[in-house]
């Protein structure tokens, strides 16, 4: 009977898969509650008090750069959304310059011109066989080496480089800057309406609007017809130099200008990849055919290629964007004040909650990935081919 | 005579190449102008830097360089070039850390017999291969010993290590231990069992989703809390367990690629040959999925060769963690581009030639394929 | 369980995990003897506190305490092993056992020493927070420094004392917050910001480093109390006195007289705090577990408080400080060491 029982469990295959599965389960949670033990045990005998209270103590610190209000007064779980929100912000512009670019420099890598194919070519080669972190300290190391604040160089009225930021004048919307804005969103409703009509008639007559035209004019015309009715409302604050620094205006720092060109010109440079080779995966024989059907070549482009190297590039595309955000987490190199830089690194030192910090702040890259893979994974499916799997 | 139009075909060819090339049409010769132009400008500037107008060992009047202030453009308003000064007087840190210089040539013994270790794995046509590959075995013990030290030579702690030999210990440690883990991963998340294939998502999918940074942190300040008392592994070996498992994570993903591509019937056919899952997987499956996916592979190494300069970030003196070093003494501030020109290069020579190989993979595979 | 366990760490062994062993059997005193040196933590470079040369020699006040442990313990002070730790690990290498002792310009606060299970020893620099700005800038005094751009070395309680600083004047200002002291050497002279703020001893150091030091002045304003100290872990007393005693006979060889120059002339003094010292009485060395002449030791071979003090950070060095309040107590200072009797 039990030799039966045996033989069952190593030759039955359902049976012999139960075990394993026990066994593995098993040795994992064994491995979890030891480790678990462990630190419990090494956190009391160390002297080292755990928990969340930490998140509503004041932190102590003040971050320069962010994006909403922020003193010394307030809790570590507001640090902890100022490095969130830095983070995001510099995750979002480094995707949209890195995807500019790399589409840029994908393009010509396909140019006719010899030259300009290798130039892009030396480019590709030489940012993506750096690491990114030397990059961005490099940058940054230039970035330092601009004008001093006094010797600020005027590039238009009122916007002034120097190596504490690039200072810029800053938007004041006075009363009946709303209609403007509401004129705008009105514009881009109507023009939507109107492609529409322009569209069916197309497809009843035959004959071709220039809608493209019509609605650019309506989008741009209205809110500057509006503007000028309201009487102007809106006024710069531009920055003057007072005293250490300038007063009024916007700033962006350096430390985002280093993290945002390291990331958008490494991960480009990949980014250039995939399109090239998207573009060269739609066959030549489509082209040729539409052009036989006497398109125009940038039809050819919008109508033919790109949607068909979308789907090739979109995928890659999305793990590029991934690690972009990933590698904005570098910040810590030269100061800017992302999640890890303050959240994980100013307001662990202070509080000593290396395992409850270090947890939060991994938990939220993972989301922030697995939301960035889950929509582009719907986005991806949207642009398959429809009824070819 | 025929020398005469051989000349004159030559010379026909490259013409109609520099036609085609560049001046196709007129903004094709634009573009052209434009494109000298940059070059030229971009390139005389960096050559002028880096090397014409450059120290290396001594300044414009002659005098061996020992300090910053020696510099010709120190000295001179009107020189700019590069003080490379810099590169030697630090080259043992660069290369060594800080390696006892009377132990040295153990590291070089172990950096020249490195490419005969990886040698073996590259290329499967090479003449004697099975000996390169014991050897491969053989080499990470001998390497060890000869750098930790033990009976016979004395023991040179991992916090002397530094510079280039960080860097290639955990790039290629890191990938070697990967390795393995990462077959492991990769069949655990094709299998049919729902615990082990679900373990294994979540620890990919985990890893994959969370920057190296956070890992090296972890391991850095919170491994020695995991652990028994007695249980203290250094510093770097804390780096290499978070780029070990960093890595298997990635190389996982490309080995599962690679499984996806065998067909079915190849499995199917097996076991109708009566071998079992272990069998048809070790015997079958492998090393054919393994070849497809070596390029793929490759690149998650390049990506994690580059990666390695974070360890910095937690206090390890790797190449760029040393470079930053030698910008913080006294004698050698200030010089930022010579040292991160040089450790870009050190770093670029390496991951070119990584990715050359794969590309020379890519292409043997097609032709193998066809 | 404790099969499992043997397992466990059996298992990780094998796996490669090489291992410097340390913890709970045994103390730390037997453990240092056992291997043969002593692991000490070190800055991972910080200019006459704990900073490599050239040829890649520890060198410092900090690196002296640690010398003198060894010294104390080996009769030799080169048996000393450095671990360079951050500002961000230094703590955690301590607790996990890395390290024996911390001796790393690290400030002793109440926290510390309670919450994260360190025990301070002594002082061995008595520091506060300044702040450094460039001579041109016109401002003499910390005051005037409303708007400015501060460069900090985060990690650290600096950034709080900045904070509460400028609070309490009502001024205002931007934060630059970088890693490490050469990051901010690299900022503040570039120009990112106007003032440099760390511990007034970090400033001088950096300062030091500068192209032209005389273009840069420490303004008179001490924000804070920062004592400087070697701190071991909690729980071990034993190993707590011979780190404390250890920098108590640097402090006492000083007050004595006694340096690396006349320590043999002076085992014949009449004085009897000074045969005390240098173990010609015997009996004070087995107290501790260490031999007689362990204080003879460090100051033949690292030499009293000031010899360290003046050959790494005085005023005859690149960094250049004066003793202020770490001169002797009879100097005016407040360096003060227990009696040794």
């Amino acid at each position: 009977m039990e030799s039966y029982f045996v033989r069952k469990l190593i030759f039955d295959e359902k049976s012999r898969s139960l075990l394993i599965q026990t066994l593995v389960i098993g040795l994992f949670a064994l491995f979890i509650y030891l480790i678990a033990q462990q630190t419990a045990y090494n956190l009391e005998k160390r002297g080292i008090s755990s928990g969340f209270d930490f998140l509503n103590i004041s932190a102590g610190y003040d971050i320069s750069i962010r994006l909403i209000p922020f003193t010394s007064e307030d809790t570590h779980l507001r640090a902890y959304f100022v490095g969130l929100l830095n983070t995001l912000m510099i995750a979002v512009c480094g995707c949209f310059l890195a995807t500019i670019m790399g589409f840029l420099v994908g393009v010509i890598r396909l140019s006719s011109n010899w030259l300009f194919r290798n130039i892009a070519y030396v480019y590709v080669e030489f940012t993506r066989n750096v690491p990114v972190l030397l990059q961005i300290i490099l940058y940054y190391s230039i970035l330092l080496h601009l004008p001093k604040i006094k010797q600020a160089i005027e590039i238009f009225d009122g916007f002034f480089l120097t190596n504490r930021g690039f200072f810029t004048p800053s938007p004041i919307f006075k009363e009946g800057f709303s209609i403007v804005l509401c004129s705008f969103i009105v514009a881009i409703i109507v023009s939507i309406f109107i492609k529409r009509i322009l569209k069916k008639k197309q497809e009843q007559t035959g004959k071709q609007y220039p809608i493209f035209y019509i609605n650019s004019a309506l989008i741009i015309l209205t809110p500057i017809l509006f503007y000028y009715i309201m009487g102007r409302p809106l006024e710069f604050d531009t920055p003057v130099l007072k005293g250490f620094n300038f007063k009024g205006g916007m700033v962006i720092r350096p430390e985002f200008l280093g993290m945002l060109f390291g990331l958008s010109i490494y991960t480009a440079a990949f980014i250039s990849e995939t399109v090239r080779s998207g573009i060269i995966a739609v066959s030549k024989g489509q082209r040729e055919a539409s052009q036989a059907l006497g398109l125009k070549n940038n039809l050819v482009m919008r109508l033919i290629v790109i949607p068909q190297a979308l789907r090739v590039i979109i995928p890659p595309l999305t793990s590029q964007y991934l690690n972009l955000t990933k590698n904005s987490s570098l910040g810590i190199a030269i100061g800017y004040a992302d999640l890890v830089h303050g959240f994980g690194g100013i307001s662990l030192n202070q509080t000593g909650r290396a395992i409850e910090i270090m947890l939060m702040v991994m938990l939220t890259y993972l989301t922030i990935s697995l939301t960035i893979s889950l929509f582009m994974n719907i986005y991806n499916k949207s642009v398959q081919f429809k009824g070819n799997a | 005579m025929t020398a005469f139009s051989n000349q004159s075909l030559m010379r026909n060819k490259y013409y109609s190449w520099i036609i085609k090339n560049l001046f196709s049409s007129w903004v094709n010769s634009l573009m052209t102008v434009v494109a000298i132009i940059f070059i030229y400008e971009v390139g005389t500037f960096f050559l002028n830097w880096a090397i014409f107008g450059a120290d290396f060992r001594t300044n414009f009047r002659g005098e061996l360089i020992t300090d910053r202030t020696l510099c010709s453009k120190n000295i001179s308003p009107g020189e700019f070039g590069a003080c490379w000064a810099i590169i030697y007087a630090r080259w043992d840190q660069f290369m060594y850390g800080f390696y006892p210089i009377e132990q040295v040539w153990r590291v070089n013994f172990v950096y020249v017999l490195l490419p005969l270790a990886i040698i073996g794995i590259l290329f499967d046509k090479l003449p004697f291969r099975k000996y390169f590959i014991y050897f491969t075995f053989i080499y990470p013990f001998l390497a060890y010993f000869m750098l930790y030290g033990g009976p016979g030579l004395s023991v040179v702690g991992t916090n002397k290590w530094g510079g280039l030999l960080v860097t290639l210990f955990l790039g290629v440690t890191g990938i070697g231990l990967a390795f393995p883990l990462s077959i492991v991963l990769a069949l655990g998340r094709r299998s049919k069992m729902p615990i082990v294939k679900s373990l294994c998502v979540v620890f990919i999918e985990f890893i994959r989703g969370v920057p190296l940074i956070t890992l090296l942190f972890t391991a850095n300040v919170m491994l020695p809390l995991f652990l028994p008392d007695g249980v203290n592994p250094d510093n770097l070996l804390r780096a290499l367990v978070a780029v070990t498992l960093f890595q298997s994570a990635y190389m996982a993903e490309a080995i599962r690629g690679g499984l996806q591509a065998i067909p079915r019937g190849q499995i199917e056919a097996a076991q109708s040959l009566g071998l079992n899952y272990w069998q048809t997987t070790r015997k079958i499956i492998l090393p054919q999925a393994l070849k497809i996916a070596i390029p793929p592979i490759v690149n998650t190494c390049i990506g994690l060769f580059k990666d390695t300069s974070l360890v910095l970030i937690i206090g390890l003196f790797d190449l760029l963690g040393i470079g930053r070093a030698a910008l913080a003494d006294m004698t050698w501030t200030k010089l930022y581009y010579e040292v991160y020109v040089f450790i870009s290069l050190v770093f670029f020579i390496f991951c070119f030639g990584m990715s050359r190989y794969s590309l020379y993979l890519e292409k043997k595979l097609k032709t193998d394929n066809s | 369980m404790t099969k499992i366990k043997s397992l466990f760490i059996s298992l990780l062994l094998i796996l490669g995990v090489s291992t410097a062993i340390a913890g709970s059997h045994g103390s730390t005193h037997d453990l240092v003897k056992e291997r043969g040196k002593l692991m000490c933590g070190s800055n991972t470079g910080l200019a006459g506190f704990g900073a490599p040369n050239d040829a890649g020699v520890w060198e410092g006040i900090d690196v002296d305490v640690c010398r003198a442990v060894a010294a104390a313990v080996f009769g030799d002070a080169s048996k000393v092993e450095y671990v360079p730790t951050t500002s961000k690990v230094r703590f955690t290498v301590l607790q996990s056992g890395e390290i024996d002792m911390l001796s790393r310009n690290t400030t002793w606060t109440l926290s510390r020493d309670v919450d994260l299970g360190l025990e301070f020893v002594g002082v061995n620099y008595y520091d506060g927070q300044g702040f450094m700005v460039s001579k041109d800038l016109g401002v003499s005094s910390a005051m005037e420094l409303d708007g400015a751009s501060v460069c900090i070395q985060v990690g650290t309680t600096t950034e709080m004392n900045l904070a509460d600083f400028f609070k309490a004047n009502g001024m205002s200002y931007e934060s630059v917050p970088v890693e490490t002291n050469s990051e901010a050497d690299a900022a503040y002279t570039a120009g990112r910001c106007d003032v440099y703020t760390t511990d007034a001893s970090g400033l001088y150091a950096s300062r030091a480093g500068y192209p032209d030091p005389s273009a840069h002045v420490v303004l008179p304003e001490i924000v804070s109390k920062e004592p400087l100290g070697p701190a071991v872990r909690h729980g071990d007393s034993e190993w707590a006195d011979i780190v404390r005693w250890s920098l108590n006979a640097m402090i006492i060889g000083e007050e004595l007289g006694i340096t690396s120059g006349n320590v043999d002339e002076m085992k014949s003094s009449n004085n009897p705090e000074v045969l005390r010292l240098l173990g010609v009485d015997a009996g004070y060395g087995a107290m501790l577990g260490l031999s007689d002449d362990w204080a003879y030791n460090i100051l033949s071979q690292v030499g009293n408080y000031s010899e360290s003090f003046e050959k790494h950070i005085g005023p005859n060095t690149p960094i250049n400080i004066q003793r202020g309040l770490n001169a002797l107590y009879k100097d005016g200072g407040i360096l003060y060491a227990p009696p040794f009797r």
